[in-house]
């Protein structure tokens, strides 16, 4: 367990130099902490287990979000405190964790976890001790109403309409028939089965559908499997072999005739794009959630946003230009940091008897624009479904930078609601 | 006082600090008590195949596995009823055990541990190919409407403990009869001289699968109630950390004792919570533990305790 | 792409898996044969190989080639002293009874697994291989590096096999192996023997990651597949055979590639796990079961 009470430690690294200054200049007046009691925040953390790499920039992400919010005036006058437990990404763990978080140490809710079996083992508990969950998982599971009204995804746009709101660019753009290449499990289950409906919608065809074991460490001898008549290749792979994946997809290739490649970031998240082996990616196309590399267009809010979290234009630490950022994932939980504030301030939140007027609060928001609480775009959140939605990137290699070249519009990923949260029972 | 008494007073006098735990421990550890009887159950399971047949399994995730989808499919696919479905996984885990048993048997020693291992390996896959039905590795949430027996909700606190304690109870007072008994000593004759008691006109095979089978039930009825109280199941629980769990339980705790699955469990549960608060490598304390026990301790507590001050102890 | 070229890449693919396999299990296997111990831990030995060769090409300030050189050599050392002390400090003191050596090398995997955590962090590393070279074939192109592998593979298998069988060394080793007691009374130091097998054991898990790691990354769970996956090729070969595990590192290297063609791969796999387990059960010598 970490507890920081952000103010009084030292922070990680000279993180916030930037952003201080700049919060300052814009006039926001520094805190003066009365004799209010801290809100305390409990924080799922993948820290350990498969998930280990996400986990560890967003730690770093809560922790600058938690120094921004406790310099401007915490939440609603009070300081705030983050308490981390990691749950090894495991759901068994992970159920306990949130059992730790809120008996031990009696938390107000609990925010953060990405894994989405940890989300679905560790959800029924947190419904049952009447907490609010608030994940930060892209899994379709919150929208698709396998929760409960106690879970909530307001910082992340979720995988079916991710993958709803790039499939007519792709097909625009790319080719009409795709071989979609994915990880055998329910995540690339997802993206088969949502990307195929919205690809068949817009009049393309998924030619073949190359599922691969999570367990695999090679996979050239699934690469034959793509037909020659493929026009795009659509690829998404995670855990530690992606790079494997890439780079043997380069091999494969090699300097012959290949098909264009879009891919999700997913598969090179906190990767360096300028491996060797990873020349070939040149010219190819991703999703990105937020783009790694700081664009030419980066609104003012991004700029903070990345000076806080310590992410050099490239999108690797500015400590270690090798430790490369989860950048496409983690502002859902800076954004989910200021949702909770927005929220406690609008619930008027004093104590853990207010938990269910604060996803009541939740639920009433709608817009969400683009500000320091919202670095990756502006938001339209869905009380109903619990699922916030908000912009896709789809970026080009350029010169072994992830450049963009397309931003969908927010109605691009939205569907019909599969589940009305709002009236269930607390 | 005979022995008799001594060992039932014992045993029930456990089963009764137990119980009134509840009223005492704050809530976050009342809570991890049921977890904890739960996981024992697991334990002792394990323990009638490995501490009192001999029987070293790697694979007892399998069964573990079985009652937690035994129970959580039928619900989740077909709603049932939650004590059909506890039933049935209870069930499922004994059957799956006879099956592997049938096999796993025809082998001893290091083979024994191999194919076991590997049929639960089968399984978990299994597990994740069947992911249409399973939910693969995300797994799914019981419906809270399905987890309510009799008109009692198992997902509030004090019907969940009191549903743990009935399960740990019956099964802790199942394996003490099952150990005093004939066929519990002759269990424990395979241990020590499977020869030996092949001479004697018992037949090995048909004990050693008897007593497999009922370690599989126990692990059944265990993943079953996990799945009901806690309200999720997946994938996870089948992998091989779920077959090296209750080994640690009942090594730690002392092999071939009553208590001592519940003992190693408790201590696992709060060695793992405690040192996670300050350290990263909490599991390196795990395999620490393992190495310390088999190197240190290989009778575990209980065990070596019986050695010096409680040879009564069953 | 059509058969004759499809075929020709299952074959390459099948070549570099077999030899993976062969170099990740003739460890376990020689550990097995003269110890009679199951080294759970082994696939951990090969994740610190390939760790070790990270950080070796990270500091030593040498080009790739170089630098690559050397991880070869200081890695296998270095955890070779580490199996030698577990050795030395837990197998030793079980007397190598088989059940106990299982638990206890599933607590060192534990161990080892959670050091390498905390001293080298959750994330995949590439470790650059000492040259790159990409065949390009008129259908598909492939990493030469990768043919490579399997020419190192054949050699350091060939100098397992000639140690085994020409150096006093080697024939001290298969005498404890036959018989420890005998080989006691002729004044074998058997301690010294079971020490340096289960060194050398590593120390090949270790090279063999050093060897593979450019084409994949270093990574604190790498060894949990590598494990599976020696223990199906040591069983099937039959346990304690050395030509009998590269016999089955070869079919099984080359059919697995034609195999998940054809079926779902999570299904081969297993159909796989399901036949290792019954060649244990009807055919404990395994299925090439000559005694090494």
């Amino acid at each position: 367990m970490t507890r920081q009470l952000i103010g009084t430690a030292p922070s990680r690294r000279a993180v916030l130099k930037g952003a201080g200054a700049g919060l300052l200049a814009a006039g926001f007046v520094a805190p003066v902490w009365a004799q209010a009691a801290p809100i305390k925040l409990g924080f799922q953390l993948h820290r350990t287990g498969i998930g280990a790499a996400y986990g560890r920039w967003y730690e770093r992400t809560a922790q600058a979000a938690l120094k921004v919010v406790n310099e401007t005036g915490g939440i609603a006058g009070r300081p705030v405190e983050i308490i981390f437990e990691d749950d090894g990404t495991d759901p068994k763990r992970g159920a306990e964790v949130v059992e730790k978080l809120v008996s031990q140490h009696n938390c107000d809710l609990i925010f953060g976890p990405l894994f989405s079996h940890v989300v679905i083992g560790s959800a029924p508990r947190a419904g049952e001790l009447k907490v609010p969950y608030l994940v930060c998982s892209e899994g379709f599971h919150v929208a698709g109403g396998m929760l409960n009204r106690w879970s909530m995804q307001p910082g992340i746009t979720d995988v079916r309409a991710q993958v709803s709101s790039m499939a007519p660019w792709v097909l625009a753009n790319l080719g009409k028939k795709v071989t979609m290449v994915f990880p055998d499990y329910a995540f690339g289950h997802d993206h088969r089965d949502f990307f195929t409906a919205a690809v068949e919608a817009g009049g393309g065809q998924v030619i073949a559908k190359i599922a691969v074991p999570p367990t695999e460490t090679s996979f050239t001898r699934y690469l034959p499997q793509i037909p020659s008549d493929t026009e795009v290749l659509y690829h998404v792979m995670v855990g530690p072999a992606v790079l494997t994946f890439v780079k043997e997809l380069g091999e494969f290739y090699g300097t012959g005739a290949r098909p264009q490649i879009f891919g999700f970031i997913d598969s090179l998240e906190a990767v360096d794009i300028a491996a060797p082996g990873l020349e070939f990616l040149e010219g190819s196309h991703f999703w990105e959630g937020h783009c790694r590399a700081k664009q030419a267009d980066a609104s003012d809010h991004e700029t903070v946003y990345r000076a806080a979290v310590g992410v050099d234009d490239n999108g690797a630490s500015v400590s270690d230009a090798k430790d490369v950022s989860t950048y496409a994932h983690m502002f859902s939980v800076w954004e989910t940091l200021f949702i909770i504030k927005a929220g406690m301030e609008a619930a008027g939140y004093q104590s853990v008897a207010d938990r269910q007027k604060f996803v009541e609060a939740v639920e009433a928001m709608t817009d969400m624009p683009e500000s320091l609480a919202h670095v990756q775009g502006n938001k339209v959140f869905n009380g109903k479904t619990h699922q916030v939605f908000g912009h896709q990137f789809i970026s080009k290699v350029e010169g072994g930078k992830l450049m963009k070249v397309h931003t969908t519009r927010i109605e691009d990923g939205m569907y019909d609601d599969a589940v009305d949260y709002t009236s269930q029972s607390f | 006082m005979t022995e008799s008494v001594k060992v039932w007073s014992l045993h029930l006098g456990v089963l009764a600090l137990v119980f009134a735990a509840q009223y005492v421990l704050p809530p976050y550890h009342a809570t991890n008590l049921a977890r904890i009887m739960v996981l024992a159950v697991f334990a002792m399971g394990y323990n009638i195949a490995f501490g009192y047949t001999g029987l070293l399994s790697l694979g007892h995730a399998l069964f573990f596995a079985a009652g937690f989808y035994g129970m959580g499919l039928p619900i989740g696919l077909l709603d049932w009823a939650p004590v059909p479905a506890l039933i049935l996984g209870l069930i499922a885990g004994g059957v799956l055990a006879g099956l592997v048993g049938v096999l796993a048997l025809r082998t001893a020693g290091v083979s024994f541990m191999i194919v076991t291992l590997m049929f639960a390996q089968a399984g978990y896959l299994t597990l994740l190919y069947l992911n249409t039905w399973t939910g693969g590795d995300e797994g799914f949430v019981v419906d809270r409407a399905a987890r309510v027996i009799a008109g009692n909700d198992l997902s509030l606190d004090g019907t969940r403990f009191v549903a743990a304690f009935g399960l740990f109870a019956a099964a802790m007072v199942g394996c003490l009869w099952l150990v005093r008994s004939p066929f519990g000593r002759v269990m424990v004759a395979m241990r020590e001289n499977e020869e030996r008691s092949r001479m004697l006109g018992y037949d090995p095979f048909r004990i050693k699968l008897i007593a497999l089978v009922l370690s599989g039930i126990y692990a059944g009825a265990a993943g079953a109630a996990y799945g009901l109280l806690f309200g999720y199941v997946g994938a996870s629980f089948a992998t091989i950390q779920y077959s090296i769990l209750p080994m640690l339980y009942v090594l730690l705790g002392g092999a071939g004792t009553v208590l001592g699955p519940f003992l190693g469990a408790v201590l696992m549960f709060y060695l793992v919570d405690i040192t996670s608060g300050y350290t990263d490598a909490y599991l390196f304390v795990v395999g620490a533990a393992l190495v310390g026990l088999v190197l240190f301790a290989p009778r575990g507590i209980l065990g070596n305790l019986r050695e010096r001050f409680a040879p009564w102890l069953p | 792409m059509s058969f004759g070229p499809f075929l020709l890449l299952a074959v390459l693919e099948g070549t570099v898996m077999a030899a993976v396999l062969a170099l990740t299990s003739v460890g376990l296997s020689l550990v097995f044969g003269v110890m009679r111990v199951v080294n759970v831990a082994h696939g951990e030995f090969y994740m610190l190989g390939a760790i070790l060769a990270w950080f070796v090409t990270y500091y030593l300030p040498f080009p790739p080639a170089l630098a690559w050189v050397a991880a070869l050599i200081i890695a296998p050392l270095v955890v070779a002293a580490i199996a030698a002390l577990a050795d030395t400090f837990v197998l030793k003191r079980l007397n190598y009874a088989p059940e106990a050596t299982i638990v206890a090398t599933i607590g060192l995997l534990y161990m080892v697994q959670q050091a390498a955590l905390t001293i080298y962090g959750p994330d995949a590393r590439p470790v650059a291989a000492p040259f790159e070279w990409r065949i390009q074939l008129p259908w598909f192109g492939y990493s030469g590096y990768k043919l490579f592998v399997v020419g190192a593979a054949g050699v350091i298998l060939a100098a397992v096999w000639l140690f085994m069988t020409r150096s006093t060394a080697g024939l001290v080793m298969r005498a404890t192996q036959i018989d420890r007691d005998t080989a006691q009374c002729f004044g074998i130091n058997v301690d010294r023997v079971y020490a340096g097998t289960f060194a050398l054991g590593a120390a090949l898990a270790a090279a063999a990651a050093v060897l593979i790691v450019p084409i994949q990354q270093a990574h604190y769970l790498m060894g949990h597949d590598p494990l599976l996956l020696s223990f199906i090729v040591v069983i099937i070969g039959g346990l304690g055979s050395i030509r009998g595990t590269l016999v089955a590192a070869l079919v099984i290297g080359l059919s697995d590639g034609i195999i998940s063609m054809f079926f779902s791969p999570t299904l081969a796999k297993i159909i796989a796990t399901l036949l290792v387990a019954l060649v244990l059960v009807f055919r404990p010598q395994g299925l090439f079961g000559a005694r090494a």
